[in-house]
């Protein structure tokens, strides 16, 4: 079950995705009414079905998913998600970063799964807008740790420069 | 050195809260040990044997006076008043409290020094040559490049959650002081025939249980391209690297799998996909001021002779002796490096007690400029020293237990803590380091025997380097008791090899006997100027292993 509750841009807010696919169970053969999230097998299956809903629609990653194959299809989806079955799999980030840089998604980028507070700078950095955390875990308490650094070395996804390049433009440094 | 500006300061000083945020709520049930471990070890911190042990970051070796004081008096505080520097030129201290290690990390902070990336599977201290800048045979100084790389990979948002740990080593100089090829990448700088600086990269080094030499995959990446090349490589490795068992997961499986040639494709495919306008290409600006922290100090005009110091190897056998071993070419006329051994017989190789620490940063002062550098040979360096006080140092070195003429020798022991203090060893390593040194303490014999490295790990996992040994040793369990392999012909630099076992391992008591035939058999069969490692290249193991396994029987494993 995922929580009802996700971080979107920097607040806490009822969450109107239905995720379907996600661990053992099926995509059931009728879809619910709604926002619904697919698993990207399934939107390649069901893909006319799924745009003749005229309901929004999303893609949700596995940590082996190539984001390539949904290159294409980015016009007609309102969310991509990525999924983190395990934290300490980082291959989501990756998959971030090639959807935002590479790709040009713009929309929606949702972490679900295993995500804790201590993540959301990483995931912030590499794309992600909006978190929906583990099940235990408390969104309101997690906004302290949204921004631990302030000016972080590497560029990002949020912010592309590196600090290099700022160091001679943001004044004296003292 | 790099000095901090504020940019730094508030970086450090940034994860010093986040980290007693983290252990705070661990502290207080809202983190599961499950999910802290991984928090905690991305700060150096591991559950050790008897207590948690904290590896503090050098970065690339490179320490100041005050920064090796503040390390002794946090380990008069909060540790038993020592520390161990460990093969990767970081410090370690083996009985902090789990709940100080937050004030530790702020009182490290004060000195610009941190515990960021010294564990977990994250880009690991950025280590280089313990010569960098003093070496005469360098190409380009690599501190800047480190420290560059330093600052890229700290935090870095994409990567710090990989398949596994992941360390890089940068080597500027003729000669490959960093064990480069052993690296998950191996940067060495090099100027091609235009004189531009560039970097021939390795990649897939390591020794672990599966010990590997690395591949060439780019002869010559521009400087300018250091950050998005290393961006390329990790994010194919990030996304292919191996995740579902833990010993395949380093970079050199993924490289074997696929083969060097298709990796590198792959990582070319992928730089050329984002690199042409990257924001990461690193600009004239931030080399020049990144390189500004790194000028020469203000060495005296000298002549390369100093009648003072002739003087005193004339007078002095000892003297002589430990200059021909711990004193080390200069580039700057009249000046010398020196090394510092931290390897005294009956003391575990590495360790260095509070006093000595204050001890060796007075003599920085006094001699060096006020910086040395830890070598990943455990040693401490003093790297600009004159020669005309190379005689006083000697004599403060002594006194404080640092002089033993070994380096490059037989009892020069690399050694990780091993059983003793490691959760993970499989045996003890200190004893029997020990142990030869205690054998070979006849200082004519052991400079007779001549160069010889002999590295010494607890376990698989290899912290002792053995692979790369002229003789290395292995701790190994077998039905709970603890035995030892032997491998001989390994050695690092340019041309690096590993070492082949010679037959089943053996009993701690009788390692001195077996490292005393093996030294017997070089001996007998050496030509004049040849090495132990270059006869046993020359002839094969054989006759090494006839020798040990003949005549009387030692005990060893089936």
């Amino acid at each position: 079950m995922l929580p009802d509750r996700v971080i979107r841009h920097g607040r806490v807010e009822p969450d109107l995705w239905k995720f379907v696919g996600v661990g053992e169970e099926p995509v059931p053969a009728a879809l619910p009414p709604g926002p619904i999230a697919v698993p990207l097998a399934a939107w390649k299956e069901r893909r006319a079905d799924l745009v003749a809903r005229r309901e929004p629609v999303g893609v949700w990653l596995a940590p082996a998913d190539d984001p390539v194959e949904i290159a294409d299809d980015l016009a007609e989806l309102s969310l991509v998600a990525v999924h983190f079955p395990k934290f300490a799999d980082g291959r989501g980030y990756s998959t971030a970063v090639l959807l935002r840089t590479r790709y040009g998604w713009r929309g929606e980028l949702r972490a679900f799964g295993d995500v804790g507070r201590d993540q959301l700078d990483e995931l912030t950095r590499t794309g992600f807008d909006s978190f929906s955390l583990a099940p235990h875990r408390d969104p309101e308490a997690a906004l302290a740790s949204l921004k631990p650094f302030k000016r972080p070395y590497q560029g990002g996804v949020d912010d592309p420069a590196p600090l290099f390049r700022k160091r001679f433009t943001t004044g004296a440094a003292r | 050195m790099y000095k901090y500006d504020a940019y730094d300061q508030a970086l450090v000083d940034e994860r010093v809260a986040q980290f007693r945020d983290q252990t705070r709520r661990y502290l207080a049930g809202e983190l599961t040990d499950d999910e802290f471990r991984p928090l905690r070890l991305r700060n150096g911190l591991y559950i050790q044997r008897h207590a948690p042990m904290l590896r503090v970051a050098i970065p690339y070796g490179l320490l100041a006076s005050r920064q090796l004081r503040k390390l002794a008096s946090i380990a008069r505080e909060f540790d038993r008043g020592y520390g161990h520097f460990s093969t990767r030129q970081n410090l370690q201290y083996n009985w902090p409290k789990l709940e100080t290690v937050p004030e530790i990390l702020a009182q490290l902070a004060t000195v610009e020094m941190h515990a960021i990336q010294t564990s977990g599977n994250c880009v690991r201290n950025i280590t280089t040559d313990h010569f960098a800048g003093v070496a005469p045979d360098e190409i380009v100084d690599p501190r800047p490049f480190a420290e560059i790389l330093r600052q890229w990979s700290t935090f870095h948002p994409e990567f710090n959650w990989l398949p596994r740990k992941f360390k890089i080593a940068v080597n500027a100089a003729t000669e490959d002081r960093t064990a480069l090829l052993l690296h998950d990448i191996g940067l060495q700088l090099l100027k091609n025939d235009a004189g531009e600086v560039g970097i021939r990269v390795v990649v897939g080094g390591g020794m672990g249980r599966t010990p590997i030499i690395g591949h060439v995959i780019n002869e010559f990446v521009p400087w300018r391209h250091m950050l998005t090349y290393v961006e390329a490589i990790l994010r194919v490795y990030n996304r292919y690297g191996r995740r579902d068992n833990i010993y395949k997961a380093r970079i050199k499986i993924l490289v074997k799998s696929l083969g060097p040639e298709p990796f590198a494709r792959e990582v070319d495919e992928e730089w050329t996909a984002f690199s042409q306008d990257s924001p990461s290409i690193i600009t004239d600006e931030e080399l020049a001021r990144v390189s500004a922290h790194f000028v020469a100090p203000a060495y005296q005009k000298l002549p390369d002779v100093d009648p003072h110091h002739v003087q005193s190897l004339a007078d002095s056998r000892a003297f002589k002796r430990w200059a021909e071993r711990n004193v080390h070419p200069h580039r700057v006329p009249g000046y010398a490096a020196v090394t510092l051994s931290l390897k005294k017989t009956g003391v575990p190789p590495g360790d260095a007690t509070a006093e000595q620490m204050e001890q060796v940063a007075d003599m920085a002062e006094r001699y060096s400029f006020g910086e040395l550098r830890v070598s990943h040979e455990q040693n401490l360096i003093l790297a600009d020293v004159r020669k005309r006080d190379l005689f006083a140092v000697w004599l403060a070195a002594k006194a404080a237990g640092f002089a033993t003429p070994n380096v490059g020798l037989l009892t020069n022991i690399i050694s990780c803590p091993g059983g003793d203090f490691c959760s993970l060893a499989n045996a003890k390593s200190i004893p029997i380091a020990e142990a030869i040194q205690r054998r070979f303490d006849d200082l004519d014999y052991l400079h007779d025997i001549g160069e010889l490295d002999l590295n010494i790990s607890g376990c698989m996992n290899s912290c002792g380097h053995h692979h790369v040994g002229h003789i290395g040793i292995l701790g190994v369990d077998k039905n709970g008791a603890e035995w030892y392999q032997v491998s001989i012909g390994g050695r690092q630099g340019n041309h690096a090899a590993l070492g082949d076992v010679i037959g089943p391992s053996f009993a701690a008591a009788d390692m001195p006997d077996v490292v005393e035939r093996l030294i017997e058999t070089y001996l007998d069969q050496r030509h004049e100027d040849e090495l132990f490692v270059d006869t046993v290249h020359r002839l094969g193991i054989a006759p090494f292993k006839q020798r040990v396994y003949a005549g009387k029987e030692l005990a060893h494993a089936a």
